[in-house]
């Protein structure tokens, strides 16, 4: 007994001076550098969501160099109050600004921009505001119309799948502004929607893709945060079109391009902004016109042809030539739900909850 | 429906793995709640060893050492030590969660050769799926990459060393009354230990699949909770192998069936959580009737959950 007594203290003992030593003593240090916290939904490498947005952050890092700190904390649930005590820590470590990059974090943040005032909060793709706390997001349904365009040269079933992640109006407006893509090039072509309610379960994805690769589709699109639809076409021999962040040497036989984020210039503005003093919190949401989103590179996979029309449209909708939701738009049982000669409002867009003609797909009550 | 159903088999393996893991593991009367814990260590060390190496024995072998590997800190402090199994599987689960997370951060977008995964192409049986009529529906099973033929195999394995050997009927003694079974002059404690390292192999196996085969690409939190789903299969196919293999299809099967539903396009939606919500529904209602009915044969081994303690006999 005597024995294992020791043995148990030996261990505790150890994990001890194991803890002890993780710790970094990098507190202190100079004052004058502006800190700015980062909190992730997801982990930096994720080849998705988050990575994108880790790559604005060493963006601005690089542009403001030795101005300014810009730390991060991954992997942050945003369904619980998880955030609020890493929104304290950060804030003790002597953050100016806070940037939290998921939906579900919104409540909470704007009520840490009550009870800190003179802290700047930067929140991503929800809808609150205040003094010290803005909103901003991008417009990435104009990267996924291009995409659509890319999609509708390719497919020769005239089948399209896309697997969604949760039947919210970000998601089903990225739907639609695909089909119309799809459409413009392939009237005859359908896009074949399935829902997994979830945003990372790379598995669950694959199976999702591999039950519309069944159905014969042969070019998969994805609104979630993982390759699994990806490598469900690879390992067909199909086509894919990626989310978030170029993923090419994942699938380099199948991948043709992406919708991706580009939010660097955004982060280094804003904290450049929060520097001069002349920041204000105006909510915004930005898109191809601004860089924030962008289509990816084609790949050697991607149609003939498709470049030049791709480049043709971007230009017309930076120009404002082109408006993806002008009218005449027709719904799933072709009535007209947007006349001609007008555009959806940001308020019908941001409230979508609708297919445009050409999905094939329900949109499950909640 | 006949794809769907070699998905479902598919979907199926790493639970087969795992809840054949979890069964080892409750057979010796250790309730371990760090299946999904085992189950990332096992698919992160076997992803790491594939990009190493690219020999795909080495890659399983290492996913079942460190899937054991995790278990003997388990059943050191279980076994050994007699911590309380809940509280320590639970943090077995949270230390494997993190480790591989740690682990997997270099090996985030990091893909295997192509070489590597011509070896887990799907290799049909020959003749089989030929025979008229009854070839379709044998291609289910004989269509399949080699995970798949391994788990018919872990599975007939272990009916055979659970119920025809000696070792296993000493093992089942071990689980429903340590002290009759060491009075009997068995060893329980290396019963149990290494029943317990058997049980983490298999769980590495289980992950190893979904990293090396099924994604394969190193993603955190690979599993998604997969780990959870065994041990509630484990109640739901009474600790029995073979009943375990049809319960992971059938689970499996309602993982991805909500996907060929929507394909359907039904004027109706069928929410995918809802459908995801139904192996767990099973596992309840499982446990209301075995509870009812209190059949002996189908109840857990008895001594699950009780630390060992020969003083105390």
């Amino acid at each position: 007994m005597r024995k294992r007594r020791i043995l148990c203290l030996v261990i505790i003992a150890c994990s001890i001076i194991m803890m002890l030593s993780g710790c970094n003593t990098q507190n202190g240090g100079k004052q004058e550098k502006l800190k700015v916290g980062f909190i992730y939904i997801g982990t930096a490498g994720d080849a998705g969501y988050t990575q994108a947005h880790d790559k604005g952050r060493l963006y601005a890092q690089e542009k403001l160099g030795d101005k300014v700190e810009l730390i991060y904390q991954e992997n942050v649930s945003d369904t619980d109050d998880s955030c609020v005590p890493v929104i304290h820590s950060m804030i003790e470590q002597g953050c100016k600004v806070i940037f939290t990059n998921s939906y579900g974090y919104m409540d909470y943040t704007y009520d840490m921009a009550q009870e800190y005032p003179d802290v700047t909060f930067l929140h991503c793709s929800g809808s609150k505001s205040s003094d010290n706390m803005l909103n901003y997001f991008g417009r990435i349904y104009q990267a996924r119309y291009l995409a659509g365009i890319v999609a509708g040269m390719k497919t020769e079933t005239n089948k399209i799948g896309y697997v969604g992640a949760h039947p919210i109006p970000e998601v089903i407006r990225g739907i639609n502004a695909f089909t119309l893509g799809v459409r413009s090039v392939n009237p005859d072509a359908v896009v074949e929607v399935v829902w997994t309610s979830t945003w990372y379960d790379p598995a669950l994805e694959k199976s999702a893709a591999v039950s519309l690769l069944d159905k014969d589709c042969d070019v998969i699109a994805q609104h979630q945060d993982t390759t699994g639809p990806q490598t469900a076409a690879a390992e067909r021999g199909k086509w894919c079109i990626g989310y978030n962040f170029d993923t090419r040497d994942v699938t380099p036989d199948s991948y043709m391009t992406a919708p991706i984020w580009n939010w660097g210039p955004y982060y280094a503005d804003q904290i450049q902004k929060v520097l001069d003093g002349t920041w204000k919190s105006e909510n915004y949401w930005g898109g191809m016109e601004d860089d924030i989103v962008q289509l990816a590179p084609l790949t050697k996979n991607a149609p003939e042809g498709a470049q030049a029309k791709v480049d043709e449209m971007k230009e017309k909708i930076i120009s404002g030539e082109f408006k993806i939701f002008e009218g005449p738009i027709k719904d799933q049982n072709g009535e007209i739900r947007v006349p001609a000669g007008t555009v959806m409002t940001d308020e019908e867009l941001l409230g979508f909850s609708w297919f445009v003609e050409g999905v094939n797909g329900v949109i499950p009550e909640n | 429906m006949i794809p769907f159903l070699k998905n479902a088999l598919i979907s199926g393996t790493p639970l087969v793995f795992a809840v054949l893991g979890t069964m080892y593991n409750e057979k010796a009367g250790n309730l371990n709640l760090g299946i999904e814990g085992l189950m990332l260590l096992g698919a992160v060390a076997g992803f790491q060893m594939a990009i190493i190496t690219e020999n795909p024995l080495l890659a399983l072998l290492f996913a079942m050492i460190f899937g054991a590997l995790g278990a003997l800190i388990y059943a050191f402090l279980t076994v050994t030590l007699r911590a309380n199994q809940s509280v320590t599987g639970l943090a077995l689960t949270i230390f494997g969660t993190g480790l591989s997370r740690f682990w997997g951060k270099r090996l985030m977008g990091m893909v295997l050769s192509e070489t590597f995964r011509s070896y887990f192409r799907p290799i049909s049986v020959p003749f089989l799926t030929k025979i008229p009529i009854l070839g379709p529906i044998l291609s289910i099973f004989v269509e399949q990459d080699i995970f798949v033929y391994l788990s018919y195999l872990a599975v007939i394995l272990s009916g055979i060393y659970l119920y025809h050997t000696r070792f296993g009927l000493n093992l089942r003694a071990v689980g429903e009354n340590a002290a009759a079974a060491d009075a009997s002059g068995i060893n329980v404690t290396l019963y149990k230990y290494i029943h317990i390292l058997i049980g983490g192999a298999l769980c590495g196996l289980g992950g190893a699949y979904l990293s090396l085969v099924y994604v394969p690409s190193w993603q955190d939190n690979i599993t998604s909770g997969r780990g959870w789903i065994a041990i509630a299969l484990v109640i739901f196919t009474s600790w029995n192998p073979y009943r375990a293999f049809w319960g992971a299809a059938l689970f499996g099967g309602l993982d991805i069936i909500g996907f060929r539903i929507q394909t359907l396009n039904l004027p109706i939606a069928i929410n995918q959580q809802f459908l995801r919500m139904l192996p767990y529904i099973a596992t309840l209602l499982v446990i209301i009737v075995g509870s009812i009915r209190k059949t002996s044969n189908h109840m857990a081994p008895k001594d699950l959950g009780n630390p060992y303690l020969r003083e105390e006999r």
